[in-house]
């Protein structure tokens, strides 16, 4: 059964050799173009003119488009068609693209790109949170609520109360791959593309809508992504249609990949928040109730940041039962790149936000922040019902516990989770010896954080949670795999792999999954959501099992035998008294015209949400995770460094476990690089200063922690019927880096008696002016 | 005819009438079809461009998307491809990425095994220096370093070890290569600069390769300094150290870290070792950045510059040379030609503080030299970067400290000269207040370093 071993990456070893090959790797046809995107150098204006006569005469050039040369829909929203390819009259970020050239080479398309001379009238730029709020600069009406009981009547109520506020910054994801795509012109109008993207039907229906052909006459493929972390859901769009309509302008196939300081100036990044919180609670730190509002910098275009503001809201409570909440929701339009999906959606915003209010409450009650986590944590799921409908009752309440968006909580495992994980990490030894070196050391100061994880899988706009597969086994017995999900290094197709080869009892050298293909299997959902193996590996078992029971029922019927008595197992088919191997079953079912192709298909059951109301069951189960951080603090400079992490994650079944913590140890430290070293800057112009590895720094080899133990939680199990019982596992870690930050805070805090209120992220400079706070009565 | 000839994977290449800007990255993968050398950044600060290169010093890992064609003439250049076997077999440490699941998405993965196979050959095992030019943003690197750690004592493979002897005979078939713009001795590179004075000089091109890559400049003429055989040598001599303006800072580090271990640590932390291996001190120096590294190490350690234009010669201290943003007071035609500095009981402490500790650029980096005479203090040399235009001496903060017993109160009591010396901008390294206070912190972590109190979370262990 090759479901739950730890087998390398499929394309593992094209990876160390240099052989896998990615958009720009593939060979492309004599007289390519290449393209690049002349953009805007201004946040916000009417465009008063385009002189483009030197980009045109350059050397090189063979053609320049702008708007007005777009014949069909000049669109790539993934939303509500407010994001043009070219800049229609006005421009919106400091970044825009507003035309483009096509050349004989990437370098030429470049120069060419920078000779556009464009005039602007400069309208006012709103840039920041409070700009915006100024400006009623927003997406939707007003703020979304999600409300739960009587929010003043609790406050007033509480013996203690806490109130503060979080900046949480953005994110770029910094995939090594830079966006890229290669369009292809087909013979009758069609369109080969190629690109790095999520979300090739997406990609399909983009382009299709710009050539202003049907969907059937575009065909996009994906063979890998060298890294998507989201920043591949909707913002490979411009790429993918760029170089359809420069290919059908110019008859010539067309490639183009960003540079990757135009990658940062034109692409989204995660949202940044500022999180407002006033909090209710006892002197054992049960909270009562809190009260949220959440402030998220959408950029100017709507993209996906409904769904992602409202994850953040989706993730105010995170492990925690707030038995009266409200979270408010302001989604601000700005003249900034229009941020968007990022590992997390949202998600790791709103967990910060409250694992703030846990921290700030354990400040003022001169508590360990992991008492007051454990007091809050909602209650344990009843063994007995595991999730299949019976939720967890709150013994106070003698109703089903729910979220702040009324969703029965039904698997809940933390607690057994953190008291194995306080366990094997040392927790409690370790917080005492800290304090004891704290109290030794003057300049240097270690902190300690154990954060948990509760992350809800589902995509919460309903429909999306579907998935198809088409699997063909050929008569010499290999199988051939298709799946709507993409490869972004996440291990998606070794799952499916697995999963397929599990599901015919063959070796894994058997199955070969092959790029991903909108003629293959069509209307797929972006790999997003953490949803790819569930919902692939779910369509996938779907097909192979309808071919498994043609295969049975041939095979029983020549044999005069109950289907259930043909068995595959290791490879080989026992068919009554017959035994042969797989090819040899697979020939005979040919042989006895059986068909051996099938599609498979996948919808999750139990979901259903109002994301208006805030009420419903938006996700099919919960991921789980903690982490300990130990971290060392310069008080003279803030500077820092993570010394220890320990992790204990719920991966469920594990599919393949060495896989699974490939993705946590990468998530935990993807995490912990955006709430502590990742800095996005902007000017007071709109300008983002922070445009490439040498300004914006991502963690490099030695910020690992030094010792960094990750494990997969022994006793996981999905409650819920995923596939083989594993659960999601592509989001859920990022989170667990929030214990970094909160370490952080406890460093500071030990410097002096008043809060830190660290904001993120933590930069040395954040550090060491937290530190001044907390020394100053 | 301008030719360049070197080794690619073990196969002699020979090329006539490249553009001299072209880069070996763009080369690879545009020309040869090797595309397993990847573009990242298109600025040597990922990595994913690495390739191996040897010489008759060595073989050591560099960016390949910014190093120029011209800079590898008569050198054996092996990427990706040629890490594996002739056969196809697996390098060690391939075998053992694939054994560790060091690969996720596999963009980053070229490089790194790169960076791997070239610490493999040359033994060396302190992994976090090795790689910290290579980015990679999904694994977390533990499972590439658990790779590298487990294929460390596998041998070398032949396939790696025989570039290190390159033919003679081919280094030197195409007689000098890209003649006229490659100079092979200071005299004749003093010679071609008085005559071409605006021409290009490019040593390591870590920060040329920018202009051309980044600023898409196109100079007119470029000079190739790498063929000079008489401007690297590193000179510790009984009264002073003279470092020739192309030594690398590698090349710096390894000669200069039992002197000075504090500069040694900057070094360690300058850049990447990609970086390392090709930067120069006399780049450094001479491009005038505010935010060079070595510049206010070299100041307070009293360095003298030396110049040279045609067959004159001057020289002059260090901070001298830097005039303001962007100037320094050097004539047209003027090369650095070397630094030195005295030699002298080490008391240099440098502070380098930027938001991640390998390969990112200083927001302030703090140079100390205070000698301390019964307890008093009787010569402060203080030099920062990035707190002004130019690397700068804080001449009213070492008055302030002259003479004055070496204690907490004096740093409080110069904490006003501060002020005096500087001014910093706020920029998106750092704000003016944190510079400020984190460089007057640096004073006081010098003195709490002097009294023996841990101040470094790099030497923390969990």
């Amino acid at each position: 059964m090759s479901v739950g071993t730890p087998l390398p990456h499929d394309a593992a070893i094209l990876h160390v050799t240099g052989a896998a090959h990615y958009v720009d790797d593939v060979p492309v046809p004599e007289g390519t173009l290449s393209l690049a995107f002349g953009i805007s150098s201004m946040a916000h204006g009417r465009i008063t003119g385009m002189e483009l006569g030197e980009v045109r005469a350059a050397a090189g050039t063979v053609a320049v488009l702008t708007a007005s040369d777009l014949p069909f829909a000049n669109d790539v929203s993934p939303s509500v068609h407010d994001e043009p390819l070219l800049a229609d009259g006005k421009v919106h970020y400091l970044g825009q693209p507003l035309f483009l050239v096509a050349a004989d080479t990437h370098l030429a398309a470049r120069k060419a790109a920078r000779l556009g001379k464009i005039g602007y009238e400069e309208l006012p730029a709103i840039l920041s949170i409070d700009d915006a709020l100024a400006a009623g600069s927003r997406f939707e009406e007003g703020p979304r609520v999600y409300l739960k009981g009587d929010v003043e009547a609790a406050l007033a109520a509480a013996e203690h109360v806490v109130e503060g506020s979080i900046e949480i910054g953005a994110q770029e994801h910094f995939y090594l791959e830079g966006h890229a795509a290669l369009a292809l012109p087909q013979d009758s109008g069609d369109m080969i593309v190629h690109c790095s993207s999520q979300h090739p039907s997406e990609i399909q229906h983009k382009v299709a809508d710009a050539l202003g052909v049907p969907m059937h006459a575009v065909q996009v493929v994906v063979r890998r992504m060298g890294g998507g972390f989201g920043g591949k859901e909707s913002q490979a769009n411009a790429v993918a249609v760029a170089c359809a309509v420069a290919a059908r302008a110019t008859g010539r196939p067309c490639k183009m990949r960003y540079d990757r300081d135009d990658d940062f100036m034109i692409t989204g990044k995660r949202h940044d928040f500022r999180i407002d919180y006033l909090a209710g609670f006892d002197d054992s730190g049960r909270l009562a109730v809190v009260d949220f509002t959440q402030y998220c910098r959408c950029g100017w275009a709507q993209d996906l940041s409904l769904p992602v503001a409202d994850r953040a809201m989706l993730h105010a409570d995170n492990a925690y039962r707030l038995p009266t909440a409200r979270i408010t929701s302001h989604r601000l339009k700005t003249n900034t790149q229009s941020a968007t999906a990022f590992r997390g959606f949202g998600g790791p915003q709103g967990m910060v936000g409250i694992e703030r209010v846990i921290d700030h409450v354990a400040h003022q009650l001169g508590m360990d922040p992991l008492d007051v986590r454990r007091i809050n944590f909602y209650a344990a799921a009843n063994k007995a019902s595991s999730g299949n409908g019976t939720p967890a009752r709150n013994p106070a309440e003698g109703t089903p516990q729910t979220t702040p968006y009324h969703m029965p909580v039904e698997d809940f495992v933390l607690h057994d989770m953190v008291e194995e994980l306080e366990e094997t990490s040392d927790y409690h030894a370790r917080r005492a010896a800290i304090a004891e070196w704290n109290s030794a050391n003057s300049v240097l100061k270690k902190g300690i954080a154990l954060t948990p994880v509760k992350f809800g899988i589902s995509f919460t706009l309903t429909h999306l949670n579907q998935a198809g597969a088409l699997v063909h086994v050929y008569h010499d017995g290999s199988i051939h795999m298709n799946h709507g999900g993409t490869e972004m290094g996440q291990g998606l197709f070794q799952k499916v792999a697995q999963v397929a080869a599990s599901s015919f009892c063959v070796p894994l050298e058997c199955v070969k999954v092959t790029a991903t293909d909108t003629g293959k299997v069509p209307n797929t959902s972006a790999t997003a959501a953490s949803s790819g193996s569930d919902i692939n590996g779910m369509a996938v078992k779907a097909a192979c099992d309808q071919i498994r029971e043609r295969m049975s029922a041939h095979l029983a019927e020549t044999r005069q035998i109950k289907p259930q008595d043909v068995n595959f197992r290791a490879g080989r088919v026992q068919a009554g008294a017959d035994e042969m191997s797989f090819a040899e079953a697979a020939r005979e079912c040919y042989e006895g015209r059986v068909s051996l192709s099938a599609t498979g298909f996948y919808q999750t059951p139990r979901i259903q949400w109002d994301r208006i109301r805030g009420k419903g069951r938006p996700f099919y189960y919960f991921a789980y995770g903690a982490a300990v951080s130990e971290i060392v603090l310069d008080t003279l400079t803030g500077e820092n460094r993570i010394l220890r992490t320990d992790i204990l994650h719920d991966a469920g079944s594990s599919l393949n476990p060495a896989i699974d913590i490939g993705q946590i140890e990468g998530g935990y430290v993807q995490g912990a690089g955006w709430l502590t070293m990742e800095e996005l800057v902007w000017d007071s112009n709109g300008r983002l200063l922070t445009h490439a590895p040498s300004t914006y720094k991502i963690p490099a080899c030695s910020d690992r922690p030094d010792v960094f133990n990750v494990s997969l939680w022994s006793k996981g199990r999905n409650a819920a019927e995923t596939i083989h019982r594993s659960k999601a596992v592509g989001e859920p870690p990022l989170m667990l880096g929030i214990s970094a930050l909160f370490a952080l805070s406890d460093a500071v805090a030990s410097c002096g008696s008043a809060y830190p209120a660290l904001g993120a992220p933590a930069t040395p400079e954040r550090l060491l002016n937290a530190v001044n706070r907390v020394r100053t009565p | 005819m301008r030719e360049i000839a070197f080794l690619l994977n073990g196969e002699p290449v020979e090329l006539c009438d490249v553009p001299v800007t072209r880069t070996l990255l763009d080369w690879l993968r545009e020309d040869r079809g090797l595309t397993g050398t990847k573009e990242g950044c298109n600025e040597g600060d990922c990595g994913a461009c690495t390739v191996m290169v040897s010489d008759g010093s060595g073989t050591r890992t560099l960016n390949s998307c910014i190093l120029f064609l011209p800079q590898l003439h008569g050198k054996a250049v092996r990427t990706v491809e040629g890490v594996s076997g002739p056969d196809g077999s697996l390098h060690p440490v391939q075998q053992a990425m694939v054994r560790h699941h060091g690969s996720q998405c596999g963009f980053c993965t070229p490089g790194f095994v790169v960076s791997m196979a070239c610490a493999h050959k040359n033994g060396m095992h302190d992994f976090d220096v090795q790689l910290a030019g290579n980015l990679c943003r999904c694994t977390g690197y533990a499972p590439i370093v658990r790779a590298a750690e487990d294929a460390a004592s596998e041998p070398v493979p032949d396939w790696i070890a025989e570039d290190g002897t390159l033919p003679a005979a081919f280094a030197t078939a195409s007689d000098g290569g890209v003649s006229g713009i490659a100079p092979e001795s200071a005299d004749e590179l003093a010679a071609l600069y008085v005559a071409h004075p605006d021409a290009v000089l490019v040593a390591g091109a870590t920060d040329v390769g920018l202009a051309v890559t980044k600023a898409l400049q196109e100079p007119e003429r470029f000079l190739f300094l790498g063929g000079i055989q008489d401007l690297n040598a590193i000179d510790v001599g009984p009264k002073a150290v003279r470092i020739g303006a192309m030594a690398t800072l590698s090349e710096i580090g390894d000669a200069i870290a039992d002197l000075h271990p504090s500069l040694g640590e900057l070094i360690r932390r300058f850049g990447s070792v990609q970086v390392r291996n090709a930067a120069t001190i006399g780049g450094n120096i001479a491009n005038g950045s505010p935010v060079g590294d070595l510049p206010p190490a070299l100041i307070a350690l009293g360095a003298r510059l030396h110049l040279r234009r045609g067959n004159d010669r001057r020289d002059l201290p260090l901070e001298d040379f830097f005039l303001d943003y962007g100037v320094q007071d050097r004539a047209p035609g003027e090369f650095v030609e070397a630094v030195s500095f005295p030699r002298q009981t080490d008391r240099l402490r440098c502070y380098k503080l930027s938001k991640r500790f390998d390969q990112d650029i200083s927001a302030v980096c703090g140079c100390f030299s205070i000698r301390v005479r019964n307890g008093r203090v009787n010569e402060a040399r203080v030099a920062f970067g990035g707190m002004a235009a130019i690397p700068t001496r804080a001449r009213h903060v070492e008055n302030a400290l002259s003479g004055q017993e070496w204690s907490e109160t004096a740093i409080r009591a110069a904490r006003d000269a501060w002020g005096q010396d500087f001014t910093p901008l706020t920029d998106l390294r750092a704000s003016t207040a944190y510079r400020l206070d984190s460089a007057r912190n640096m004073l006081t972590r010098a003195f709490l370093d002097d009294q023996g109190t841990d101040t470094n979370v790099l030497e923390v262990a969990p």
